[in-house]
């Protein structure tokens, strides 16, 4: 008998058909990974195998059985001792999915108090055993630290320990490190592949990201709007993919071992538009003085692209509005054609990372892009006839002027901010993470679309991002970041070829790759330089 | 319990502020009624005083001084305590010296804390119940969320809100006192003389304030707690297989307690100011009474007194409701 036994499942929200007649099995022990995009049904798979549908209001037929209990027709008490017992999930968002009112240990203790019949005594002694188990430093200690007092990766440690803390033979891991940094991923990562070694449990693994899934299953499932499109061992699908939509998939994943395609010849770089000459910015003041850019100094080509790549807190966000003008230095200089200059300025226009925040959803798009035209001082029929042809531009329909953001999906959200930030006309864009809240596939449009915006209009881009795949993508000269610092800055290639500065062999190291049998190798080196 | 890290600090700060804001409340106050239009001796000294009384006030109120020697005499008063010559006496009055009545000849703050037991009494024992009104109520539509309880619950609570307390106040006078005799009309006895009547005298004043309010607390716990549920961490709970009683208890009702404290904090603020109509309705006297004579008879001391005191104690509940919230939780201390 298999571990996870799922056949014939469909799950319904209302009209919308959200998982279609999908069937899996998962053995004692092994690793699956559900591959998918956003919508497609592979978090309601999972979801389903704790029996969380229930009392949601969504529709659940087909069987769906884990250890033994069928987890459609199982009683409450039933589902109670599975959920946690034998079979334990991982959240994405590691802040969120803990109780900000109630220490760690004490989250844990609760979670085994509801499985087993132990004091409150024992239960956080257990607690103490399972964080120390995940590699919280200090663990009787920081067991009874809040989760806002844990950083990022600490948090998702929590939560794994959490998961371990009934010793489940099953454990569901919802997209576990997409809210990581990925030096902090591939720890999380190694750690989920010692547990399994160690304890023998069962591994669902869902993510959007085919990488991970190389790294951590032996068996991939590739969803598409609720459906199964191919399944079989990590190695032969990603390696040889069969269906046209894995073959897409996995093309339009970026990948860190390919350089950019050339330039067209001829295409010489362009003169210094914008420049940061020693930028320095402070925030805070006395004993609690931060400094999150440390004397960067870069410059941005017309018609080339500057990437920008580095962790959470390494002050890309920073650099970039400074850039712009939103944020004046503490000390050092923003030149643009070699002119000092302060405040914004309409030739330098910024990108947002997400653009559900960044656009008023109370005013149509086609207002939201006409306002940067407006406060020129232009009027309409000019304003209208301007914004068709900048949305048109970034490849939106001209008709959509009057919608509003929530009827367009993701990448045709960034789109309009694109095409906002055009309206300026602007000699230089500055995009703070363009491309990561989307998909993959409309992640490789987007970043199309700018390559095309650049060339054909000449623009200079700063393309700042934490994916370093992404990055390598679209860059001609890069500058990796760390703690306020460019740790190292030169053309892009030849960074990524060899990079120089450990901080840079340290990321390009942590990046998940495609080949599983690469991933192994990377793993055991990881092991290994944690172990010197 | 541990004191979170900078915990000191910030009700340090947090005390500090209060008192920034009492003084200029002070400055405000005193501006408002001495510094406006119109003979202030007189209209202190009230309309049935002599032309010699008159300037007998004018002389203790140091009109001839400007304005800002004026204010600060009075802050003297408030922090040190002042000698007051009454014609042929010398009579003083103790920090926090308010002044002086000339109309009912008594310090201010006597007077003032004269009637603090009632209202306070008041106060506190409606509070107590609201509290356990409101939450259970609130507590239980989430329990039974979805359900006919909860439905009714709602509607209740909306009325509750609706009603003005003299409504009920009336109501339940005439119905618990007039037709049914259960209890004689309230008569206020003193805490001190008879903890058994005083109970018994104020249950009717303490429920009409506590229906009305509890109204509003089995909302914002009702509402705070869907909220909490809604979110992540509780779901986490559920996918671990901890019950649903659990969860509603430990985690829910968790997430209401920030919200409840702080509005907590300014209902009893204000309340201890005077509940002028609930005090009036049942011949309750305490602050907000002599508030209301106080206005009809124009005394003014005493309305600057009792107009400081409101804000003193709104300002100060605020304040220790800051430092509670920050008790439950911990995330605000850092930010």
């Amino acid at each position: 008998m298999s571990l996870v036994e799922v056949d014939g499942l469909s799950v319904s929200f209302g009209a919308v058909r959200a998982v279609e007649d999908l069937s899996l099995r998962l053995a004692k022990g092994a690793a699956l990974g559900l591959v998918g995009e956003s919508g497609s049904g592979k978090s309601t798979v999972a979801a389903a195998l704790l029996g969380l549908h229930r009392g949601t209001g969504a529709e659940v037929t087909g069987t769906v059985r884990v250890a033994g209990t069928d987890v459609g027709t199982a009683s409450e008490a039933e589902l109670r001792a599975l959920r946690g017992g034998t079979a334990a999930m991982v959240f994405q968002d590691p802040l969120s999915s803990l109780d900000p009112y109630y220490a760690v240990g004490d989250q844990i203790a609760e979670v085994y108090r509801a499985h087993r019949r132990v004091s409150r005594r024992a239960a956080r002694a257990r607690a103490v055993r399972v964080l120390d188990r995940v590699g919280i430093p200090d663990a009787a200690r920081r067991a009874r630290s809040r989760p806002h007092e844990f950083s990022g990766g600490m948090r998702q440690r929590a939560l794994i320990a959490m998961a371990l803390a009934c010793e489940p033979e099953l454990l569901v891991a919802d997209e576990p490190t997409t809210a990581l940094d990925v030096t902090v991923q591939a720890q999380i990562l190694d750690l989920l592949h010692t547990l399994r070694e160690e304890t023998g449990m069962g591994l669902l693994l869902v993510t959007h990201d085919v990488g991970v899934a190389a790294e951590s299953v032996d068996e991939v499932l590739v969803m598409r709007h609720g459906r199964a499109v191919e399944h079989g061992p990590v190695a032969s699908v990603l390696g040889s993919p069969a269906r046209t939509y894995t073959r897409r998939l996995l093309k339009s994943v970026p990948r860190v071992d390919v350089p950019r395609p050339r330039p067209p010849a001829g295409a010489a770089p362009g003169e210094v538009v914008l420049e940061a000459v020693g930028l320095r910015r402070v925030f805070g003041r006395g004993a609690k003085a931060f400094t999150a850019v440390d004397d960067v100094s870069v410059e941005v080509r017309r018609g080339e692209t500057l990437g920008v790549v580095g962790e959470s807190g390494s002050g890309k966000t920073t650099l970039g509005r400074m850039l712009v003008g939103l944020l004046e230095p503490t000390a050092g200089q923003v030149r643009r054609d070699g002119v000092a200059v302060t405040g914004v300025r309409r030739d330098v226009q910024m990108v947002f990372q997400d653009p559900v925040s960044s656009l008023n959803p109370r005013r149509s798009v086609g207002e939201s892009v006409a306002d940067p035209l407006r406060a020129r001082g232009e009027r309409d029929p000019a304003v209208r006839a301007r914004v068709t042809e900048l949305l048109e531009r970034v490849g939106l329909d001209a008709a959509h002027y009057d919608r509003y953001p929530h009827e367009f999906s993701g990448g045709q959200r960034q789109r309009v901010g694109i095409a906002r930030a055009l309206a300026a006309d602007p000699r230089v864009l500055v995009c703070d993470e363009p491309v990561s809240a989307l998909d993959v596939t409309t992640q490789a449009q987007v970043v199309a679309l700018l390559d095309e915006l650049r060339r054909e209009l000449g623009l200079a881009l700063v393309f700042i991002a934490h994916d370093l795949a992404v990055v390598r993508q679209v860059s001609d000269r890069l500058a990796v970041m760390r703690a306020g610092r460019v740790v190292e800055y030169g053309p892009a290639d030849g960074i990524y070829r060899s990079p120089r500065d450990p901080y840079t062999r340290q990321l390009l190291a942590a990046v998940p790759a495609l080949d599983p049998s690469l991933a192994a190798l990377r793993r055991a080196e990881r092991r290994e330089a944690a172990a010197r | 319990m541990s004191v979170p890290h900078g915990f000191l600090g910030f009700a340090l700060r947090r005390a500090l502020g209060a008192l920034v804001t009492l003084l200029a409340i002070s400055v405000l106050v005193y501006l408002v009624f001495y510094a406006a239009p119109g003979d202030v001796a007189q209209i202190t000294c009230g309309p049935r005083c002599s032309p010699a009384q008159v300037q007998q006030v004018a002389q203790q109120l140091r009109l001839d001084d400007p304005l800002y020697v004026r204010y600060l005499h009075f802050l003297q008063g408030l922090f040190a305590g002042h000698d007051y010559s009454t014609g042929t006496s010398a009579e003083h009055c103790p920090a926090p010296c308010l002044g002086l009545s000339y109309q009912s000849d008594q310090q201010v703050t006597r007077l003032i804390l004269a009637k603090l037991p009632v209202t306070a009494s008041l106060a506190l024992g409606a509070m107590a119940l609201w509290l356990l009104l409101g939450v259970s109520a609130g507590v239980l539509a989430v329990w039974r969320r979805g359900r006919l309880e909860e439905r009714v619950l709602t509607g209740i609570t909306l009325a509750g809100w609706a009603t003005p307390v003299f409504v009920i106040g009336l109501l339940l006078m005439v119905l618990v006192c007039g037709q049914l005799r259960w209890l004689p009309f309230p008569q206020y006895v003193p805490f001190t003389d008879d903890p058994e009547q005083w109970a018994w005298n104020l249950l009717l004043p303490w429920l009409s304030l506590a229906l009305i309010e509890a109204a509003k607390y089995a909302r914002l716990t009702r509402a705070a707690m869907l909220e909490t549920l809604a979110e992540d961490h509780v779901r986490t709970f559920r996918a671990y297989g901890v019950g649903e009683r659990a969860i509603v208890r430990r985690h829910a009702l968790r997430g209401a307690v920030g919200p409840l404290i702080a509005l907590n904090a300014n209902d009893l603020g204000s309340l201890f100011g005077g509940a002028v109509l609930t005090e009036s309705l049942f011949g309750l006297p305490g602050i907000g009474r002599e508030l209301v004579h106080a206005v009809n008879v124009v005394d003014l001391p005493v309305v600057v007194g009792m107009v400081l005191l409101t804000g003193f104690f709104v300002v100060l509940a605020s304040a220790v409701a800051d430092v509670l919230y920050a008790v439950a939780d911990r995330r605000t201390v850092l930010s």
